[in-house]
């Protein structure tokens, strides 16, 4: 018995996700008698079922849907939202009660009158179909009149249906005349007001096709292929060795055989994503309703396969996105109009896979996101500085979106908009190692992009031995490797205060010794290692790179990733174990993980809301760690700017600048720039120039407008400990600190923009944001 | 009446420990381990059993005890948890012993430090106590942290 019930459960919960994008499809094309039929006896299957389980307020509901069907499939009413929406009430109403029969094996004390009242009276409406009066649409479902070619044709019609993604088995059923589950659901019907014919039984697979696997089977079968594996590499590691015939040929044939059975059991875990996408159209509908807007969705690549549990991992934040997607997104349609727009606004899904991995947009053609109104919103939310938001990139606003806490939307819905949300999907996303990525164009649209890896279990790997130990490192996060010899070694790793960096390119690469960085001790042994070559493996944590210095790479492998223990889930340096050829276990190194443990990345989620915290110390004179930028003032001046109020460093030659009024200014990326050289404001002698010498600026933004900073050179970058020692009442000076031990001004720098009477237009804010800017 | 329970035994230090039989998965003999940098010295590495890999808790450490002279090698006591399998290095295994359920009290007042947290109990054997292991405390991963060493 209770393996009927399991099998009603899982039938009737898989026909349910079908009732729900049949019905939103029926809304589109409500003459479809395909559609109605495959509809109805979905309904009336389950109905069937559960009067033979006894289930008998889930037998009351699906009757009502039912007769409500079978009116309108007989053309004696005509589909209208509101019929659709009762019905996809009722869809819902099973699907709770199904749940509560999984839960508690009874159908639950809800009996939805209020539900069954209202599907009643829809169905007492007196409204001629359009289905009737068209003589071109025979309905072919008035089974008591109908004979068996009909049936056949029917079929057949079913096979051929553009519907390949859901194979539907029912369409076999009413050749089962003989199942015991007629008889039993024959007596309601008779009672009910409209006839039904008894073409439908419980659903009947089709034998040699397709059988249902318990998911925990598979997940045993792919750790034991896992083993195989693994085991695979112990025997072909020996095998290499030796010359036996009788040995070598048998071991390659397993390796061959174990590499194809890996590459099946891994495709019985694979699923379409249609799974997840087949439940868009109604979520669109529902949020579309509720929100007042028209929106047509467009699926592509639904049969995209990927990892059952990633598919989970994915769905709600899939769910989220499209929610967000229709109510922030898409427009009104008195508003698309008046934007030029077709009032039906249009959201497209696409999947496919791309390079080992799967990538999932999300584009509506709706009002797009307003970058201004995300900083405004930011700055307001206390996320970001004032001076940070001038900096930002519009793409890095955008993703402000991802911040904890945000929302733009002005008007909180019932689905969306409350502040939580999209964070959460990014979280959900970062967790599977996937990315998301967002575009937005105004009153075009936004484009959210997805990608994922195919599968968690079997990850490529870079293999490393530090201190003896060997580490797998995950290859997503990978993006060279760099190695220094014994005699450069000690050159080309240099110290910013003692810290570790590496000139990559031109550009610092700060370096972490993962011997320290893990408290490895070393063995004499592998002591003798240190100060020969090193090698630096250069990874990719979240917008950082970092370079972590090993002994020695073995080689890249394909690694399947094993969970630690929850003893040792507070590590977040590790991502999980494996176990290497030689059956020894090895730690997977988190990158992430890493790279906070060791300040690479501060705490990546509130990164912006921690600096912020940092810029508004900075003012109350605390002391508080912050990147410097050291410059060069006249001969001697030594001076540092808040590296956070710098937008880039750019050299000009002399013959770049020109003069506008009294103004020195130069052109750069299409606007005139004002040049204040530091050296006048504050009165210093500038150093001596040869005509030739470039002009190194600081370029400082601010409401959208640069102003060059001349500086005579820039010394370095630093990171310190503001504590400002010297409080300083001359313009353009914050006071001073001792920076590398030696005395350093902190320049003002909004004051010095003043002192040069460079006007932001109207947009001068009020002095104290530019005190504490 | 009382019933009776049975305990799979081993030693520590010269004591008999017991747990219950149904808790025990397996025995095997010492197993190579992967350290784990960066996590309470009872922690002592992760082991390969059959591909799958299982934590191994030094029971010297957890209760205190000095570590096993150089050169001996622990034994495994693998068994099963609420957060799945784990194994327990223990100096040797003891036989599994019936006991009545009337010859159990619970551990002494005197009892304290880190054995009061994982000795359940002590059933009194002829001539001997076992005492009986919490294995859940033992494992627990609060208490753990409280050992870094």
């Amino acid at each position: 018995m209770d393996d009927l019930i399991n099998d009603f459960l899982v039938e009737s919960n898989e026909n349910l996700d079908r009732l729900d994008s049949e019905l939103v499809k029926l809304e589109t094309d409500p003459s479809s008698q395909e559609l109605l039929s495959s509809i109805f006896r979905t309904i009336h299957t389950i109905k069937g079922s559960c009067g033979f389980l006894g289930f008998s307020k889930l037998e009351k509901v699906a009757h009502v849907g039912e007769s409500l069907l079978s009116r309108l499939r007989e053309g004696k009413l005509s589909l209208t939202p509101e019929f659709t929406t009762g019905l996809l009430a009722m869809v819902d109403a099973i699907r709770n009660m199904l749940g509560e029969i999984q839960k508690t094996g009874q159908d639950g004390n809800e009996s939805y009158p209020d539900l069954i009242e209202t599907l009643n009276k829809l169905q007492d409406r007196d409204q001629p179909g359009p289905q009737k009066v068209n003589p071109g649409s025979p309905s072919p479902d008035d089974i008591p009149n109908q004979n068996q070619a009909d049936f056949m044709q029917k079929i057949l019609a079913k096979s051929a249906a553009p519907s390949p993604d859901s194979v539907q088995v029912n369409s076999l059923a009413p050749l089962h005349h003989e199942s015991p589950s007629v008889s039993s659901s024959a007596g309601p019907e008779e009672a009910s007001s409209a006839p039904h014919p008894p073409e439908e039984t419980k659903s009947a697979n089709v034998p040699g096709e397709t059988i249902r696997v318990d998911v925990h089977l598979l997940d045993r079968l792919m750790n034991l292929v896992g083993e195989l594996v693994l085991t695979r590499n112990q025997i072909t590691q020996f095998s290499a060795r030796q010359t036996d015939p009788n040995l070598v040929s048998p071991a390659q044939q397993l390796n061959l055989l174990t590499s194809e059975l890996q590459e099946e059991v891994m495709k019985t875990r694979m699923q379409p994503i249609s799974t997840i996408f087949d439940k868009f159209p109604r979520v669109v509908r529902d949020v579309g309703m509720g929100c007042g807007k028209q929106v047509l969705i467009e699926m592509m690549g639904k049969d995209t396969e990927l990892d059952k549990s990633l598919l989970e991992a994915i769905k709600d934040p899939l769910t989220h996105i499209v929610r967000n997607s229709v109510d922030h997104g898409i427009e009104t349609p008195e508003l698309r109009v008046a934007r030029g727009k077709r009032a039906e606004g249009h959201l497209k899904l696409r999947a496919c896979h791309e390079g080992g991995q799967v990538v999932i947009e999300i584009a509506d053609d709706g009002a797009g996101i307003d970058t201004s109104r995300v900083k405004n919103k930011a700055l307001e939310r206390g996320l970001i500085t004032p001076q940070q938001a001038a900096n930002m990139s519009e793409r890095e606003l955008l993703n402000l979106i991802f911040l904890p806490g945000f929302s733009t939307a002005e008007k909180v819905t019932n689905l969306s908009g409350r502040g939580v949300g999209m964070d959460v999907v990014k979280t959900n996303i970062d967790r599977v190692n996937g990315s998301v990525d967002i575009h937005s164009a105004m009153g075009a649209g936004t484009t959210i992009k997805i990608k994922i890896p195919l599968t968690l279990a079997i990850v490529p790997a870079l293999v490393v031995v530090c201190a003896g130990e060997r580490f797998a490192i995950p290859q997503v996060s990978l993006c060279e490797l760099v190695r220094i010899e014994a005699d450069a070694a000690n050159s080309k790793i240099e110290f910013v205060h003692g810290v570790p960096v590496y000139r990559l390119r031109g550009r610092l690469l700060p370096l972490v010794y993962l011997d320290q960085a893990l408290h490895l001790e070393r063995t004499p042994e592998s002591a003798a290692l240190l100060g020969s070559a090193a090698t630096i493996v250069v990874l990719q944590a979240d917008d950082r790179q970092l370079g972590l210095v090993v002994d020695e790479i073995i080689d890249t492998e394909e690694i399947v990733v094993k969970p630690l223990g929850k003893k040792l889930k507070g590590v977040k340096i590790f991502a999980g174990a494996t176990i290497m050829g030689d059956g020894r276990v090895a730690l997977i190194i988190d990158v992430l993980g890493l790279a906070q443990q060791t300040n690479i990345v501060s705490e990546v989620r509130s990164r912006n809301a921690s600096s912020h915290d940092e810029a508004a110390e900075i003012d109350k004179n605390k002391g508080n760690r912050q990147a410097l930028l050291l410059i060069q003032v006249g001969q001697q001046g030594r001076m540092a700017i808040p590296l956070a109020l710098v937008a880039r460093l750019e050299v000009f030659a002399p013959a770049a600048i020109e003069h506008s009024g009294f103004q020195d200014v130069a052109q750069y990326r299409g606007e005139i720039m004002p040049l204040v050289r530091v050296s006048d404001i504050l009165q210093i002698t500038a150093g001596e120039k040869d005509a030739s010498d470039v002009i190194q600026v600081v370029v400082y933004s601010e409401k959208g407008r640069r102003v060059g900073l001349v500086v005579d050179r820039i010394l370095d970058i630093v990171e310190e400990n503001v504590v400002i020692q010297n409080p300083s009442h001359r313009d353009g000076i914050r006071g001073s600190m001792v920076i590398q031990s030696r005395v350093t001004d902190l320049l003002d720098i909004p004051s010095i923009v003043r002192s040069a009477q460079i006007n932001f237009d109207q947009e001068q804010p009020p002095v104290e944001d530019l005190v504490s800017a | 009446m009382s019933s009776t329970q049975q305990f799979c035994t081993f030693f520590l230090d010269g004591y008999i420990f017991g747990v219950q039989v149904e808790q025990v998965r397996e025995v095997i003999r010492y197993q190579e381990m992967t350290r784990v940098p960066l996590v309470p010295a009872v922690v002592r590495g992760l082991i390969n059993l059959r591909g799958q890999i299982i934590t191994a808790i030094d029971l010297r450490r957890r209760l205190g005890m000095k570590d096993l002279p150089e050169g001996e090698l622990p034994m495994n006591v693998v068994v099963r948890t609420e957060d799945g399998a784990i194994s327990f290095l223990v100096d040797e295994i003891g036989d599994v012993i019936e006991v009545q359920d009337d010859t159990f009290e619970p551990p002494p007042e005197t009892l304290q430090g880190l054995a009061r947290e994982v000795v359940h109990g002590v059933h009194k054997l002829p001539g001997r106590l076992m005492l009986v292991l919490d294995i859940e405390r033992a494992v627990n991963p609060d208490d753990l942290n409280g050992h870094i060493s």
